[in-house]
């Protein structure tokens, strides 16, 4: 007899539950950095703490602190120097569906453009049902944010237990994931793999590069800032990378399919 | 005055002498250029036991050619390419001056001509999840006679985004140069930093705690090779298995420092927190590992189905090892071993043991996935005396303060995939340049020229047994 065969019995299942029942280790995750007290700093002076300016006034209204989690890249440099204004938000559901949804405090006109993007979206993924498939498209990451998404496929996390798969043409993909700030050289390929899938299709930015380009983000001229220049984005996930739950979430935020109870997924 | 042909012999002569070095055992680690206002420096580095030197030599503004390196140090084949790419300088007498990181759109000339003979692109976008990178195959339809690569899709600009961070900001961007060896190229860029600084060793604590992030690093990429190979075997239980490790040691680290990268711990001066797992609980959770781990790890290896694809599949000669200077893995399993830890030591590593080294030379991705094992076995005597220290070591500091002014300096780290290098410059407190070269840089010119006698179904084998990152060649 094959060792193989008592080897794969031994541990038991170790696949999560998730999204049917919580998760620990996602539960617990430590998600970007967020704002827990505003305080009366100047927005302007706070800015200075973040190294790829996530930090900063609102545009709207200067007075007010926000913190853009699309841009932050989780060094935790705020958090340290000023435990009183900023902390880590907790657990994995980190992605938006609109770029201004993963600003925090929430700003004001959100609410109405998410009810609208979520119509939208409902449109899309009504053909989308049990069984999905994912193409993934580096365009310029730096190799962390591919292990987390082909972590998605062993048996931890095991997303074929969800009808998702991993296809090898764009020709029968449903859901993009894109990873990198948008590097130039990828552009044209991108472009082309977008081109090529069928619709209804869903574009997923993976990472704070493909949301904002992170580091690179201002100072690059190899890349663009995140791959919404490039191709429409559905889903934005934060994440420097974003961890395996993180991803998952999003896509089933995509996909509009939430946790069998209530709970912040199932709202829709 | 400098005339073009005394500039010629000056840097002739430099090459020479370089040459000469490597006869005598030192190794080529890099080929650099800077650009600076009134010239443009070249810069070779020599690794040698005890650390790396550096031979520069300046080329007068208005010049834009000199003899090229490569005639003399093959291994310069791809640093003369990229400079010429970058600057616009012109190696003369380079074997092959295409575009390396600068697109390259037109249809490459097929190097194998013949009847039925085509050429497979494969890449950028490749089926999976992989990094973009293209494989142009040359091949009647299972052979593969010639492999070409273009990399430059994911070139991102990294070397130019360096330039005026702050030493703090820059190690942000080091750790996402390239991903899978983000605590590696933190260290090398910390030390180049630290050097600067004149930080001669940070506080023992911290170089105890870089030991553990870097061996855990290796763990988790060493664990990615075993999964890519199963996985190319068609190995299901064992693919699961070794997925299933891997996210443990991953989210080990996760525990211990909030990333599953190790991201944010190695910062100039030291670490920034101390692991949050307390010495025993990790001393517990790493034989835990080790023992499932092994466990697989023989199970694989005596799995005879699956060794018959990796035996005698891609070997790379050991005296092109050795000519090349292979890093890490790869040059070890021909014969050819520098690891940084142990001819220049770092950090911890000085006051700890590797343990036991076998000697490997078949080369083949059978000898790559042996000496990984071993390497994965050192890293656990590693992690467990590292552990052991730490608990011993006492109070004291995890950083001390860290301020560059003005200089210069190199810095490197053993990575999972070899030695990780750092040329960096710095100007009152600020980086003015810094290059960083990957293992996979230096490493992946050789990887097309091992597929003599492979065919078609083995490219997943031989690309696995590499564990190369396209991010760490297309910066």
């Amino acid at each position: 007899v094959s060792p193989w065969v008592l080897r794969g019995l031994r541990d038991g299942v170790v696949t999560t539950r998730w999204p049917a029942r919580p998760d620990p280790y996602a539960q617990t995750w430590r998600g970007p950095a967020t704002i827990i007290r505003p305080g009366s700093d100047d927005p302007a002076d706070l800015a200075a703490l973040c190294p790829t300016g996530a930090i900063g006034p609102n545009p709207g209204a200067s007075q007010e602190l926000v913190l853009d989690t699309g841009r932050c890249v989780l060094c935790g440099r705020c958090v340290t120097e000023r435990p009183d204004v900023f902390g880590w938000s907790e657990g994995i559901e980190s992605a938006a569906l609109t770029r201004a949804g993963l600003v925090v405090p929430e700003l004001p006109e959100t609410e109405q453009n998410l009810a609208a993007v979520r119509a939208a979206l409902a449109d899309k993924t009504a053909a989308l049902r049990r069984s999905v498939h994912l193409r993934h498209v580096d365009a310029g990451s730096d190799g962390a944010e591919e292990q987390e998404i082909a972590a998605l496929l062993n048996p931890v996390y095991d997303i074929h237990r969800l009808g998702i798969f991993f296809t090898a043409t764009p020709r029968h993909a449903d859901v993009l994931l894109v990873t990198g700030a948008g590097a130039h050289g990828m552009r044209e390929p991108l472009r082309r793999t977008y081109d090529g899938m069928p619709d209804p299709k869903i574009v997923i930015a993976i990472g704070t590069d493909a949301v904002s380009g992170g580091m690179l983000g201002a100072g690059s001229d190899a890349t663009s800032r995140g791959v919404g220049e490039v191709v429409p984005v559905d889903v934005w996930v934060p994440g420097s990378p974003p961890p395996p739950f993180a991803i998952l979430h999003a896509l089933l935020l995509g996909l509009r399919r939430g946790p069998s109870r209530p709970g912040p997924l199932g709202a829709s | 005055v400098t005339t073009a042909s005394t500039l010629d012999a000056r840097v002739t002569s430099l090459w020479d002498a370089v040459a000469h070095e490597i006869a005598a055992g030192h190794r080529f680690a890099g080929l650099m250029g800077t650009q600076r206002e009134d010239s443009m420096l070249l810069s070779v580095h020599l690794a040698q036991p005890g650390g790396v030197v550096t031979r520069d030599i300046a080329l007068p503004a208005g010049v834009r050619s000199y003899p090229a390196l490569t005639p003399v140090v093959g291994a310069a084949f791809w640093y003369e390419r990229e400079l010429h790419d970058l600057f616009g300088i012109v190696p003369l007498d380079h074997p092959r001056l295409e575009p390396l990181i600068r697109p390259q759109s037109e249809v490459l000339a097929r190097h194998v001509l013949g009847s039925g003979l085509f050429t497979m692109p494969h890449g950028p976008v490749r089926s999976g999840v992989m990094e973009s990178i293209e494989y142009l195959v040359e091949t009647p339809g299972e052979d593969i006679p010639h492999l070409n690569l273009r990399v430059f899709y994911k070139h991102r600009g990294i070397e130019k985004r360096f330039e005026q961070l702050t030493a703090r900001d820059g190690v942000l961007l080091a750790e996402r140069t390239e991903g899978v060896a983000s605590v590696a190229h933190a260290l090398a860029y910390c030390h180049a930093v630290e050097r600067i600084a004149g930080l001669t060793e940070v506080p023992g604590r911290a170089a105890l705690v870089r030991v553990l992030y870097a061996e855990l690093e290796r763990l988790v990429a060493h664990l990615d090779v075993a999964v890519r190979l199963a996985d190319a075997a068609g190995l299901a239980v064992a693919t699961a298995r070794f997925g299933t490790h891997k996210e443990r040691v991953v989210r080990l680290v996760g525990r211990m420092c909030g990333s599953r990268f190790g991201r944010g711990v190695v910062i100039p001066g030291g670490v920034s927190d101390p692991p949050q797992v307390g010495g025993s609980e990790l001393l517990t959770e790493i034989s835990r590992l080790e023992r499932s781990i092994n466990g697989d790890a023989q199970a694989l290896m005596g799995t005879a189905s699956f060794l018959d694809r990796l035996r005698g599949t891609g070997p790379l000669r050991p005296e092109r090892a050795s000519e090349h200077g292979a890093l890490g893995p790869v040059g070890k399993a021909s014969g050819f071993s520098d690891d940084a830890r142990l001819n220049r030591p770092y950090d911890g590593y000085p006051a700890l043991s590797l343990g036991d080294q076998r000697e490997h030379e078949a080369g083949d991705a059978l000898a790559r996935l042996r000496l990984r094992w071993d390497e994965v076995r050192q890293s656990f005597h590693l992690l467990r005396q590292a552990t052991d220290e730490l608990d011993d070591a006492g109070d004291g500091p995890f950083a001390v303060p860290c301020q560059i002014g003005s200089g210069r300096a190199t810095g490197w780290a053993e990575a999972p995939a070899g030695e990780v290098l750092y040329d960096v410059r710095a100007q009152d407190g600020r980086l003015v340049r810094c290059r960083p070269r990957s293992a996979s840089f230096h490493n992946l010119v050789l990887f097309p020229e091992v597929f003599a006698g492979d065919i078609l179904t083995d490219f997943p084998f031989i690309e696995a047994s590499f564990g190369l990152s396209p991010a760490g060649v297309a910066l």
